[in-house]
């Protein structure tokens, strides 16, 4: 299981790659691992609001359709088209592969760091 | 009485004596007394299979079968080849589940995949699901497919088959989106009045073609106004009229659904039959129902199964957009077996002789003194205003054996020809109106 | 092989005389021109292709088919004999009244019994299908609602976690939202909970019952009347009425709209998917909003509009030919056969629970209805071998698997539905089969994780097959 020490985590196991004034998001090492061979992927629009706590996408197995919550509060500017072409990059390189770019964000403070996500999943 | 359990009374006690229980009221012992029928259900005692067959034969005759129809308006009796009869009464095929287990339902879903393709080469389409269940259900479902969140009006033709046009109205009942009626004009859309009132809250623009008169309409034309508007075009169509007329595809819809009944599918007094639902690969993912996906075993060998299922609601929920969790697999399979019996060369005969059978129906009927009411062109279906009343004019028929065109009011009959229709039944017809006075 | 692949140019079939009138051709602009490449073949290869498809199917008829929730009883032939009457199956749906008197007469026979059986006062047949019924009963309960001027406040329809997952998307398709009550530790509705949720804003709850994990809830009054406490309407869920019939009826337990499913308990086919038909009962104080027209009359009948009707559900009068095999079925049965087939549907599901208890952990131990749901998660933990596993091991003993993993509250879930039609040696074979794959499991897990051997296909990856979708034949040629 891999945890990448420059990113933050929320507890709902997305992580967060801060990049000056905005941040890509994505789902965790652990997230993929737990959901399986992902087949397909709903992403909202840019221009879209995105809220800490609810949902902004979601992932779907063979058998299984799961929410993918907002981290923090921001502005969708970018959506990664490529993980809709080819959503096994999700299980392949969940780090590199991104689902939103976000700007005007806030909320970043309450996030995790790896260390800290780290401990939550592996106590869980 | 008839019965289909084997187990003689001998044989349950014994079983109900292995489960350490004495009676089969034991077996309800969860049921609260209270709402334990008391007395035997007030419906008649069982009968024996021969009794059943008279008893159901006597309700047959009761209704009246025509050898002549002149009637379309939404089921078109076609000639049934009767290789398809066969096919769709093969045991193992008939009385199949739904295709969950892969493995041992390589038949079913491997029809389906065929269907599939079928329907999208007649269509022009790049994806078909499985079918659901009727032309207006797969209308229905087309327009909330189409729904986005800044998009709840749906733009309806008034040419479209009345009972579809219903049909769209209860689904937007429940979902909440709103009905826009384009209005008629000259029996076609009036597409002036959708180019100044459509805006962009519009999430489709349906229409039929044929519409529901039988003419053909501007189906170009509507596609380029709906797409300026952002908004998804949906055409209904006749399937038999794709052996000759243009498809969705090449008129660039964006959906195409209709009702498969007339690909080999009993009139039936209404069903079953199937709707047909297709689109581009860009709304493949909104498309509702099942889709069957080939692929490979583990030995490497091709296969098919269900797929693209979290759609669906048993998957997703109270987040699926439709709940739609069958097809009408035995029909889509009728289906199937009609359009590779027929093949393009039949079904092209199929389409040219019932437009040619309409033709020569009107002229004669012009000559009775009903005049062809389409202003343009029209396919199998046409509408005649007379001075004779509607009424009389189809008792005039009955009473010869023959069921006329279906009365739209007192003076207008929508008319319909298939390759059923013989040229000596359309001159018998003729000749029985030119004796229908007028009133 | 696809039937494209065995397509040659040229070949077909004679099927249409020449045009006895003048041709006529719509004009060029409307004319197709991109080619339409349907299979061109002799029509004994036609047959060939279809019987060699036919094979790799598994019906009733091809063996013991306990699949739970579907109710694959046998499907009598007589049935169709029947459904294929001219009189039935070459009739106009637009037909004058007065010709369609057979086809009303099957309407009306078909409403008076299945209303007696179930203790409802009006029917539709229009609804094609079980989840199209829950949508029509929905809106009529919706319909109701609006008539009380309480459309606005009533946005809410409860649905237990272990129901069918129709049942919210059809809530929401009606325009709800779906509250989700959970199933107590014996798998029936929780009370309390329920009591919690059941307020103002309530307009319906969504029930089966028995229930998904084949229990028969004994609270079911006390259900209905917190429902109906709070001003809501209770919707029956009928795909497990198979267990009940004759014994208790749906509307004496206080559901004011059910469905039925035609397909399940009356016996007609599956087809492989459909078509089925999902009529749809209701107490007096729904009847006025029913869909489309109703039949009524003695001598002379018509078809009527119900005063506040929600409209059509689909086109014409629903799946008529499904109808009247249904018809033809009750008629067989009448009122003892029908209570005979419910109570050996239990019988012969509590004999093999009975026979695979001690092996296999059920999920609930007590008295079953028509179904039962075991519990693999043991097994699996041991072993390492799944539901999904011994359903797959199955398939090499010709039995079709129970249901699995459903319901949802049930980890690692098969669920069996033997049904009344099948010979106890049938169940004895079953049981033994049933066991035989335990002892595997722990001897040679392996073999069933490749399990099945024997079917036309091995398993089928289907992560593939959603990730790059190919849902259509690629011919070649264009």
């Amino acid at each position: 299981m891999e945890f990448r020490a420059e990113l933050l985590y929320s507890k709902d196991h997305e992580w967060v790659k801060v990049e000056g004034d905005t941040v890509l998001i994505g789902i965790t090492d652990y997230a993929q691992s737990e959901l399986g061979d992902i087949v397909f992927v709903n992403l909202p629009e840019e221009g879209d609001e995105i809220k800490a706590g609810e949902a902004f996408a979601d992932v779907e197995s063979v058998k299984a359709v799961s929410d993918v919550l907002g981290p923090v509060d921001g502005t969708i500017i970018a959506v990664n088209e490529e993980i809709l072409d080819a959503p096994e990059l999700i299980n392949e390189s969940p780090y590199d592969a991104w689902f939103v770019k976000v700007e005007d964000f806030t909320g970043t403070e309450e996030l995790l760091s790896a260390e800290e996500y780290q401990a939550f999943v592996e106590g869980a | 009485m008839g019965s289909y359990v084997p187990n003689t009374p001998e044989e349950r006690q014994q079983m109900l004596k292995e489960i350490g229980l004495s009676s089969f009221d034991d077996l309800y012992r969860n049921v609260p007394e209270e709402v334990i029928l008391k007395d035997p259900l007030a419906i008649p005692a069982g009968m024996s299979e021969m009794e059943v067959l008279r008893k159901m034969q006597r309700i047959a005759e009761k209704n009246r079968v025509f050898t002549t129809i002149f009637r379309g308006a939404g089921a078109y009796r076609h000639y049934i080849p009767a290789i398809v009869k066969s096919v769709v009464s093969k045991e193992n095929m008939q009385t199949a589940y739904t295709p969950y287990q892969a493995e041992i339902s390589q038949g079913t879903l491997q029809s389906i995949f065929e269907y599939q393709t079928m329907i999208c080469d007649l269509t022009g389409m790049d994806v078909s699901n499985a079918s659901v269940y009727d032309g207006a259900t797969a209308a229905a479902e087309g327009v909330a497919m189409c729904r986005e969140r800044k998009r709840g009006k749906a733009w309806i033709s008034e040419t479209v088959n009345p009972g579809v046009i219903e049909t769209i109205r209860t689904y937007c009942y429940g979902n909440g989106m709103e009905i826009c009626m384009i209005p008629e004009k000259d029996g076609c859309t009036d597409l002036d009045y959708l180019k100044g009132h459509i805006d962009g809250e519009a999430a489709c623009v349906l229409i039929q073609q044929p519409n529901y008169y039988g003419s053909l309409e501007e189906a170009e034309e509507i596609g380029k106004i709906a797409h300026e508007a952002g908004a998804k075009y949906i055409m209904s169509v006749n399937p038999i009229s794709l052996g000759v007329l243009k498809t969705p595809g090449e008129y660039k819809a964006d959906v195409a659904v209709g009702d498969g009944q007339p690909l080999g599918l009993s009139l039936g007094f209404g069903g079953p039959y199937l709707g047909f639902m297709a689109c581009t690969g860009k709304m493949m993912r909104k498309l509702p129902g099942r889709i069957v996906g080939e692929t490979k075993d583990t030995n490497g060998k091709t296969g098919y199964v269900l797929t693209l299922q979290a759609r669906e609601q048993h998957i997703r929920r109270e987040k699926a957009s439709s709940n739609v969790c069958s097809n009408q697999a035995l029909c889509a399979l009728a289906v199937s077996a009609y359009l590779a019996a027929m093949g393009n060369k039949g079904l092209r005969q199929a389409a040219i002789l019932s437009v040619s059978k309409a033709h020569y129906l009107a002229k004669g009927l012009e000559e009775a003194g009903y005049r062809t009411e389409n202003k343009g062109e029209y396919f199998h279906e046409f509408v005649t205003v007379s001075e004779k009343d509607s009424e009389k004019t189809l008792l005039a028929l009955e009473a010869q054996g023959i069921l006329g065109g279906y009365p739209l009011d007192e003076k207008r009959i929508l008319w319909c020809c298939t390759e059923m229709n013989t040229k000596e039944e359309m001159d018998e017809a003729i000749r029985i109106l030119k004796e229908v006075a007028a009133c | 092989m696809l039937i494209f692949e065995k397509s040659r140019p040229g070949r077909g079939a004679c099927l249409l005389p020449e045009c006895d009138v003048e041709v006529f051709m719509p004009e060029e602009k409307y004319k197709r021109e991109s080619k339409l490449p349907l299979p061109e073949m002799a029509e004994g290869d036609l047959g060939r292709h279809y019987t060699e498809l036919a094979k790799k199917c598994q019906g009733v008829n091809d063996g013991f088919y306990p699949l739970g929730s579907c109710t694959m009883k046998y499907n009598p032939r007589i049935d169709e004999i029947v459904a294929n009457l001219p009189g039935f199956s070459e009739v106009h749906p637009l037909q004058p009244e007065h010709t369609v008197q057979g086809s009303m007469e099957v309407l009306k026979l078909g409403e008076e019994y299945l209303c007696e059986i179930t203790g409802m006062d009006e029917m539709t047949f229009q609804p094609a299908a079980g989840a199209h019924g829950e949508f029509a009963g929905l809106l009529l309960m919706k319909a109701y609602h609006e008539s009380r001027g309480e459309g606005e406040k009533r946005t809410k329809i409860i649905v237990p976690d272990s129901a069918h997952g129709t049942n919210p998307a059809s809530a929401v398709m009606a325009g709800y939202s779906v509250f989700t009550v959970p199933s107590g530790a014996d798998g029936c509705v929780d009370i309390e909970k329920l009591r919690e949720a059941a307020g103002e804003d309530v307009a319906g709850l969504m029930l089966t019952n028995p229930n998904t994990v084949g229990l028969f809830d004994k609270n079911i009054l006390k259900i209905t009347e917190i429902i109906h406490g709070c001003g809501g309407l209770c919707y029956y869920d009928g795909a497990n009425l198979n267990a009940v019939m004759g014994r208790v009826r749906p509307g004496d337990m206080g559901f004011d709209v059910i469905h039925l499913n035609l397909h399940k308990t009356f016996a007609t086919p599956h087809g492989g998917g459909g078509p089925g038909s999902g009529p749809v009962g209701c107490k007096k104080l729904l009847a006025d909003f029913l869909p489309s027209v109703t039949v009524r009359g003695e001598e002379r009948l018509t078809f009527e509009k119900p005063k506040h009707s929600i409209g059509e559900m689909k086109g014409f009068y629903g799946n008529f030919l499904v109808v009247v095999r249904a018809l033809a079925y009750i008629q067989t049965l009448g009122r003892e056969g029908i209570k005979e087939a419910s109570e050996n549907a239990v019988l012969n599901a509590n004999y093999m629970m009975h026979g695979l208890k001690d092996l296999y952990t059920m999920a609930y131990d007590d008295i079953c209805m028509h179904e039962f749901v075991m519990d693999l998660s043991d097994l699996k933990k041991k072993t390492g071998v799944a539901a999904l596993d011994i359903a797959k091991g199955l398939l090499d003993h010709g039995i079709h698997p129970p249901t699995m993993y459903f319901p949802l509250i049930v980890p690692e879930a098969l669920m069996a539905e033997p049904t009344e039609t099948e010979a106890k040696e049938t169940i004895d074979r079953a049981i033994a089969v049933f066991r035989k794959l335990y002892e595997k499991a722990s001897e040679d897990p392996e073999a069933l994780h490749e399990a099945p051997k024997t079917a036309a296909v091995a398993r089928l990856d289907e992560v593939e097959a959603a990730r790059h979708p190919i849902v259509k034949y690629n011919h070649q040629d264009i």
